[in-house]
């Protein structure tokens, strides 16, 4: 009888366990860990220096981290919370993305203009793409077959095969792209530049422009409007756009592209990611070294946490 | 009879303020005013850090609504107290004060009528506010109702303390310069107090002893569901002794108007 509770409660335990956010924090080598019920730091961990870009393998065992400074992808165990390994990852990692196959990781190399394919099964470099200058912002398509890098000096995006590991084309975008991100059904590919402060929206098949989205905030100078990161919710009715020293989020509704509003978050936000199925969005705010969570449905910042120093990347385990 | 009495004054309170509909106007203007200009020009130069009771960060518009409705209630409670000298000069106050009931009760019954009125006018202001799209949490406007109406006996008892000083109308400009202004500039109705310590330390030990800062402090912390104690404490304790002076000053046998009213 008091195994049966015992079970039951472990049950109750797992099934109602809470969604952790991750937040990597550049400048004090750590991760802060917040509980996305209670909307509280749970835990900090240290990590390699500089972690910046973050990601999960897609069955969540692992975290990916990419430790800039330690020139090396870490890949952590959640469920010790321990750095198992590092991968080979080039010089200066900073952001990355995972294949749909969840073996292959595509890291943007900053400092050497090259795209790292790493297979993180075998642990081994199998293909380094040429790219343009100060390569950053990574994706893979949806069904895989496409990766997409944006490089901050070149200002392209690089359209790189999935499966030959080749460089096919380049779209010339607005100064200093950011980030990439496909929607859900990888149709269309988002890109932020941040000095020419815009988004561009790109159609997949054709790669050509659909629509370029400025934005306009009153009170802020337009050179503090700077687009990183980028989120679009799945039902298609929002895309998210942090505008960096702007310290705002603008929302955009993602079938007109029209700007419905911005919305007041710390300084210098940079990263998003959505929690609790995409009702509430997680931003890093480096300079003021917070989180701020926004409730999507009401369109309102309900609370700012504060994390570790510059936080920068932002993962959601469900 | 008490309460016959009572509603007699508020009758009185609320048709002179209808009346004056224009006071209804300007007295909405000068905090729209604020809201509107002032706030827009300081959006971007005053970044407000998070402080409690708020969860993330504001725009100066949504940190200046709790300081802005006391400002308004400060200007009403003034305007009673003018109200009270007019009503001096014009020996309507003869007929009040030659009433049967207790001069205490009288002199309470008028600090609640002038409260309602007040009350009133920040409810419009929070209106207009809403329209503006600068909102508080929704329950904040219900909750927010004990902490204005203390707030408003609070300024209310300090216009009716003045008001036994003040001799003659014109006197009511001193009252404006000395009492008004310094009570709302040297608050945290404007400003966050700890950006006022960065600026200076004796600054910021002034409007900690303002009680219109505890005033305003209640009321932002009530609209956004929570209990400042220590504000409450304050502005009950000032309340309590202004009104106590309030009355103290209007008694013939002992009080500032003693000569006046007899005479």
């Amino acid at each position: 009888m008091r195994l049966l509770v015992l079970a039951a409660g472990l049950l109750t335990a797992l099934v109602s366990q809470a969604e952790v956010a991750y937040v990597s924090n550049e400048k004090s080598d750590t991760l802060t860990l917040i509980d996305v019920d209670k909307l509280e730091v749970i835990d900090t961990l240290e990590v390699g220096m500089r972690p910046r870009g973050i990601i999960f393998s897609q069955d969540y065992k692992y975290l990916y981290i990419c430790a800039s400074e330690s020139d090396a992808v870490q890949v952590m165990d959640l469920a010790t919370h321990k750095v198992i390994h590092n991968l080979p990852s080039g010089e200066d990692p900073e952001q990355f993305a995972l294949h749909p196959n969840n073996r292959h990781l595509y890291i943007a190399n900053e400092d050497s203009a090259v795209v790292t394919v790493v297979d993180t099964v075998d642990r081994t470099v199998i293909a380094q793409i040429d790219v343009g200058i100060e390569p950053e912002g990574m994706a893979v398509s949806p069904d895989g077959k496409w990766v997409i890098n944006t490089s901050e000096t070149t200002n392209m995006l690089h359209w790189i095969d999935a499966s030959t590991h080749e460089l096919v084309d380049n779209t010339l975008v607005d100064q200093r792209p950011r980030h990439v991100e496909f929607s859900k059904s990888g149709e269309k590919v988002w890109a932020s530049a941040e000095i020419g402060g815009t988004v561009d929206v790109i159609d997949t098949a054709s790669r050509e422009l659909i629509k370029k989205i400025t934005f306009k905030i009153p009170g802020v100078h337009r050179d503090k409007i700077q687009p990183v990161g980028i989120k679009l919710t799945d039902d298609g009715k929002y895309a998210f756009v942090a505008l960096g020293p702007a310290n705002h989020v603008a929302v955009i509704d993602a079938s007109t592209y029209e700007v419905l509003d911005y919305l007041l978050v710390g300084r210098r936000v940079w990263q998003l990611a959505f929690a609790k199925e995409q009702s509430l969005l997680f931003t890093t705010n480096g300079v003021s070294g917070d989180v701020s969570v926004i409730d999507v449905e009401d369109l309102k910042v309900i609370k700012t946490i504060k994390a570790g120093r510059y936080p920068w990347g932002v993962v959601v385990k469900p | 009879m008490y309460w016959t009495c009572f509603v007699g004054v508020l009758k009185r309170e609320l048709l002179r303020f209808w009346q004056q509909r224009s006071r209804l106007i300007s007295a909405l203007v000068r905090p729209l005013l604020w809201l509107v200009v002032f706030a827009a020009g300081f959006r971007a130069a005053l970044g407000v850090a998070i402080i409690p009771p708020y969860e993330t960060y504001i725009t100066y518009e949504v940190y200046i609504i709790p300081g802005l409705a006391g400002v308004i209630m400060l200007f009403n409670g003034m305007q009673s107290s003018l109200s009270m000298v007019y009503d001096r000069e014009m020996g309507s106050m003869k007929v009040l004060l030659t009433s049967p009931m207790p001069r205490p009760f009288l002199l309470v019954s008028k600090l609640l009528a002038g409260a309602c009125i007040s009350m009133l006018q920040v409810y419009a202001f929070f209106a207009i506010a809403w329209l503006l799209e600068v909102e508080a949490e929704p329950m904040g406007y219900l909750l927010v109702i004990p902490a204005l109406l203390l707030t408003a006996l609070l300024l209310g008892a300090l216009g009716l303390l003045l008001s036994s000083f003040i001799k003659q109308l014109e006197n009511f400009a001193g009252v404006m310069n000395f009492v008004v202004f310094p009570m709302f500039f040297l608050s945290s109705a404007l400003y966050p107090l700890w950006k006022m310590r960065e600026s200076s330390e004796w600054l910021y030990w002034i409007c900690q002893f303002n009680p219109f800062t505890h005033a305003v402090e209640l009321i932002r912390f009530a609209l956004y569901g929570q209990f400042n104690g220590q504000a409450a404490l304050v502005t009950g304790v000032c309340t309590l002794i202004f009104t106590s002076l309030a009355i103290w000053g209007y008694d013939p046998k002992r009080g500032m108007v003693k000569r006046k009213v007899g005479g």
